[in-house]
């Protein structure tokens, strides 16, 4: 009886059930957009090269006799986005050799980090609650397969374009407790990654990359669910969305009706809205990991990372908060006028110096918002776009004779204006300042021109 | 003048330099005797056939035999396995590229055990090299052919590359001299990748003075090798000619069971180095088997690794040509990396492996440098390899304590057999970075001896 029954909430396909919670964790790949690749020379440009395998060397093509030489810059900016989720960096780290058979994976294996990653124990702010990150590591992108049809006939083509670009692996707790969390969080992550211009994160080309851990337990427990689905292959935070709140009821219904929810990897199917079967996880991968030997461990000194630390930008949140403050911007624009960290900079020197003319900062920040004056694309344009606002919002003088002559004319064309204005339809007023400012081809002091026109009903 | 193949390297060099014979001339008088012996010996898998001129350097166009798992770009690199058979670099190995630059010219690619797994070059995929000294007998490996190339006069000097013995103890079995760097003291890139950890190439050469003189072109930091030392390397050949009076000496591994046959001769070597005014006395060290062990599993597991890039979707020829050393290597490798068996093995393995270099940091202490044989017999009988897995284990044990810790050290002949005409080797080893000692004290040795067969011939 009890499996036939629809658990509540699924029958309207809107409502979840309310005695289950969702228990989600995240994996966000993202590549870093570093000159060159993280283990050899060449150029760190998948998307822009002219063709498939020309940014390629005896290295990322794994090559008899090539050697990996790990690239510094993209070390230095993990550590960064560690310290900007508030982690823990371990002053000793390493590679590590990941092994699995994969035609995209040109050595037989990833160079990826195991027990030491940089970056541990951080966390990030969403309105639903803090999401700790678990650890943040840095690993080699994989080459790209691609299957074609050539001359009639079913080819698996690779291009090593992608293969060794900086990727860093940002895994959380499983902290998240609805969709609209993990998209938030997915979000905030990304706003924090291009902040610090060390990822572009197009999701489109596969930049960044999406993968959720989920599985709900009754309301009120704490236990860590004894099971878990994992979504991958998501490239649009929407797609997770819908996909986390598809698999949490699909979960939901399941156990309500006794039943228990196979671990495995799931896809989502944007045409079906539904989550689809990828492959079973009821095996345990056994990758193999060891030291890799031909990359000698790293070991930082606290003052290196003070360093780094001291480079760090402030954070958007906290550019925002003290705009506010420093220069009463409301946040609604604050917030909309950066991706990241210099124009942030740009921002910071047009307000500054605007404060210093005695210029409206919030009207400057709204009509920048609203696209009234041209946005600052360098230091020097700060000048210029504050001219441009000044104009915006400079009046003219009123000539009180030349106004009361222009009155006249439009109420006389306009005769049934004055009785109606008489039977106490105030809004002529503001078709009649329409009309004055039409009519006069100037920007008037508003107020001027509504007293103006006030005095002439009147009479 | 006759005989130009059986010049020593700084022979040669006088004599170009001198213009008393051109290098062409010694190119000719290498390929001829390699047209005239290879048929039989199995040494070079591809070579020359025209003598070429380099560019210049103080190498002066003189040939380098260079064994095969180091890649090319004039010649095929195969590292003796059918996997990469034909198969031709788009690139070349940084040492390559050092001594072309110094000068030198590749003569040709020297058989090997293949992926350099053996002792004995009778796993190659191209059949075993025999030992020029006595072609009933092994040369030893895994760089079987550049030692017989030496000791064949096939070449003027060649390279080789270490593991663990993989220079010394076929330089031990062919009577010449090998030399085995500091762990990234030479650089390793483009070299086909055996055990990472512990892969150091070196010369193998007629002379101490010809293995020093080489090396100072190798040497050195390369910023594609992460593992190689940045620090300025001491010019090696101004270690020759020194003396050794005063300096201290431990003798190791004396009484392990097995070295009956090498006992005496070692401690005739023992003898000369007194005699010489340094300070022998037998040492203790851990025992050699323990690191049979550490080495075993360390090198299985990483061989595993490094050979997972050859899936048969690149390079023509898929996994089933690899043999079945390579096979055997990659299962027990695969093995030890198990999740659940890691810490078991590879992790245990890497603790032992730091008690070795405590026990030698010790010994250091005491000792400039410590002797012991390079192997523990003299060369084997063709096949004795064959149904003996660890067969090159126990050839290399008296390596693998110091291979396994990364330190230098050098082979020199110290015996030969005048019934079979084999010969034996004395390993010298010193602290790490200290090749300057190993080749202080191999050329002193060497000069008060007359093992070498060059030196007597000079």
């Amino acid at each position: 009886m009890l499996t036939k029954r629809q658990p509540p909430g699924i029958l309207g396909g809107q409502m979840t059930n309310p005695t289950y919670e969702l228990v989600c964790g995240m994996e966000v790949h993202a590549e870093l957009k570093t000159a060159s690749k993280m283990f050899c020379g060449c150029k760190n440009d998948p998307f822009g090269a002219e063709k498939p395998n020309s940014h390629t060397c005896p290295v990322c093509l794994a090559l008899p006799g090539a050697l990996p030489v790990a690239n510094k810059k993209a070390i230095e900016w993990t550590i960064m986005l560690g310290l900007a989720l508030g982690c823990k960096i371990n002053l000793f780290s390493k590679f590590d050799r990941k092994h699995y058979f994969y035609p995209d994976l040109p050595k037989g294996y990833q160079i990826s980090q195991y027990d030491l990653p940089f970056c541990y124990d951080g966390k990030l702010e969403t309105s639903f609650g803090t999401v700790r990150i678990h650890r943040i590591h840095l690993e080699e992108d994989t080459g790209k397969l691609l299957h074609k049809k050539i001359n009639g006939e079913d080819v698996s083509l690779i291009d090593f374009n992608r293969g060794g670009v900086p990727l860093i692996e940002i895994v959380t707790e499983a902290d998240i407790h609805s969709p609209e969390q993990a998209k938030e969080y997915g979000k905030k992550l990304r706003e924090i990654l291009r902040f610090l211009e060390i990822s572009d994160c197009d999701m489109d080309q596969g930049g960044m990359r999406l993968e959720a851990n989920v599985s709900v337990r009754p309301v009120g427990t704490t236990e860590m669910p004894s099971y878990k689905t994992e979504l991958k292959n998501i490239n649009s935070f929407k797609f997770m969305e819908q996909a986390i709140n598809f698999e949490m009821k699909r979960q939901e219904k399941l156990l309500a009706a006794g039943e228990t929810v196979v671990q495995e990897t799931l896809g989502w199917n944007v045409s079906t809205q539904q989550t689809f079967s990828q492959r079973s996880k009821e095996e345990a991968e056994d990758y193999r990991y060891f030291p890799d030997p031909d990359l000698p461990p790293i070991r930082f000194t606290q003052a290196q990372i003070d360093v780094i630390k001291k480079s760090l930008p402030e954070l958007p949140t906290q550019i925002v908060e003290r705009w506010e403050n420093e220069y009463q911007i409301e946040p609604r624009f604050g917030t909309k006028l950066f991706n990241t960290a210099s124009e942030a900079n740009i921002f910071e020197s047009l307000f500054s110096s605007a404060k210093n003319k005695k210029v409206a900062l919030d009207k400057l920040a709204s009509a920048l918002v609203n696209k009234q004056v041209s946005l600052p694309a360098v230091e020097s344009d700060v000048e210029k776009i504050i001219n441009e606002f000044a104009k915006l919002n400079s009046v003219e003088d009123v000539d009180t004779g030349e106004l009361k002559a222009t009155i006249q004319t439009i109420l006389s064309e306009n005769p049934d204006v004055k009785e109606k204005y008489a039977k106490g339809e105030k809004q002529v007023i503001g078709f009649l300042m329409g009309q004055v400012m039409r009519v006069s081809g100037k920007k008037l002091d508003p107020a001027a021109v509504r007293a103006t026109i006030l005095l002439s009903l009147e009479k | 003048m006759t005989d130009l193949n059986k010049l020593t390297l700084k022979k040669a060099q006088k004599l170009v330099a001198e213009k008393e014979v051109t290098a062409a001339e010694i190119q000719q008088a290498c390929i001829d005797q390699i047209k005239e012996v290879n048929g039989k010996l199995n040494i070079f898998l591809s070579h020359l056939d025209v003598p070429v001129t380099a560019s210049e350097g103080s190498l002066h166009s003189l040939p380098i035999a260079v064994k095969d798992n180091v890649c090319t770009l004039d010649f095929p690199t195969t590292a003796s396995s059918k996997v990469l058979e034909g198969y031709r670099p788009p690139y070349e190995a940084s040492i390559v590229r050092k001594v072309k630059e110094a000068g030198g010219v590749i003569l040709g690619k020297t058989n090997l055990d293949a992926w350099a797994h053996g002792s004995s070059t009778e796993t190659s995929d191209f059949g075993l090299t025999l030992n020029p000294r006595n072609p009933d007998f092994l040369p030893g490996g895994s760089s079987g052919g550049s030692a017989a190339s030496v000791a064949s006069d096939t070449c003027i000097i060649a390279i080789g590359t270490e593991t663990a013995g993989s220079i010394r103890q076929p330089s031990a079995w062919c009577g010449v001299v090998g030399l085995k760097p500091t762990y990234g003291r030479v650089s390793r890139y483009g070299i086909a990748a055996m055990a990472s950890s512990t892969d150091s190439p070196g010369p193998i050469a007629k002379t101490v003075e010809d293995a020093a003189t080489l090396l100072d072109f190798m040497a050195g930091h390369d910023p594609l090798d992460a593992t190689s030392n940045p620090a300025e390397h001491p010019v090696f050949s101004n270690s020759l000619n020194k003396k050794i009076s005063g300096m201290k000496v431990g003798v190791l591994y004396q009484d392990l069971k097995g070295l009956e046959e090498v006992r005496p001769y070692i401690d005739a070597a023992s003898k000369v180095l007194e005699d010489l005014g340094a300070e022998v006395e037998y040492s203790q060290a851990l025992d050699p088997h323990y690191a049979i062990s550490v080495y075993t599993i360390v090198q299985r597991a990483e061989v595993s690794s490094n050979l997972a890039r050859y899936t048969g979707i690149r390079y023509g020829n898929d996994r089933s040509h690899f043999g079945d050393e390579a096979k055997r290597r990659i299962m027990l490798g695969t093995h030890a990396l198990r999740k659940g068996y890691a810490d078991k093995y590879y992790l245990s393995a890497q603790k032992v492996r730091a008690k070795f270099a405590l026990d030698f940091e010790k010994l250091f202490k005491k000792y400039d440098v410590l002797i012991s044989a390079s192997s523990p017999t003299l060369a084997e009988k063709i096949g004795a390899s064959e149904g003996s897995s660890m067969f090159g284990e126990l050839a290399d044990m008296l390596q693998e304590p110091s291979s396994i810790c990364g330190l230098p050290g050098i082979n020199v002949p110290c015996f030969r057999d005048p019934e079979t005409n084999l010969f034996l080797g004395l390993n010298i080893v010193a602290p790490a970075w200290r090749e300057d000692l190993v080749i202080q004290f191999g050329d002193a040795y060497e000069k008060a001896t007359t093992w070498n067969s060059w030196r007597t011939n000079d």
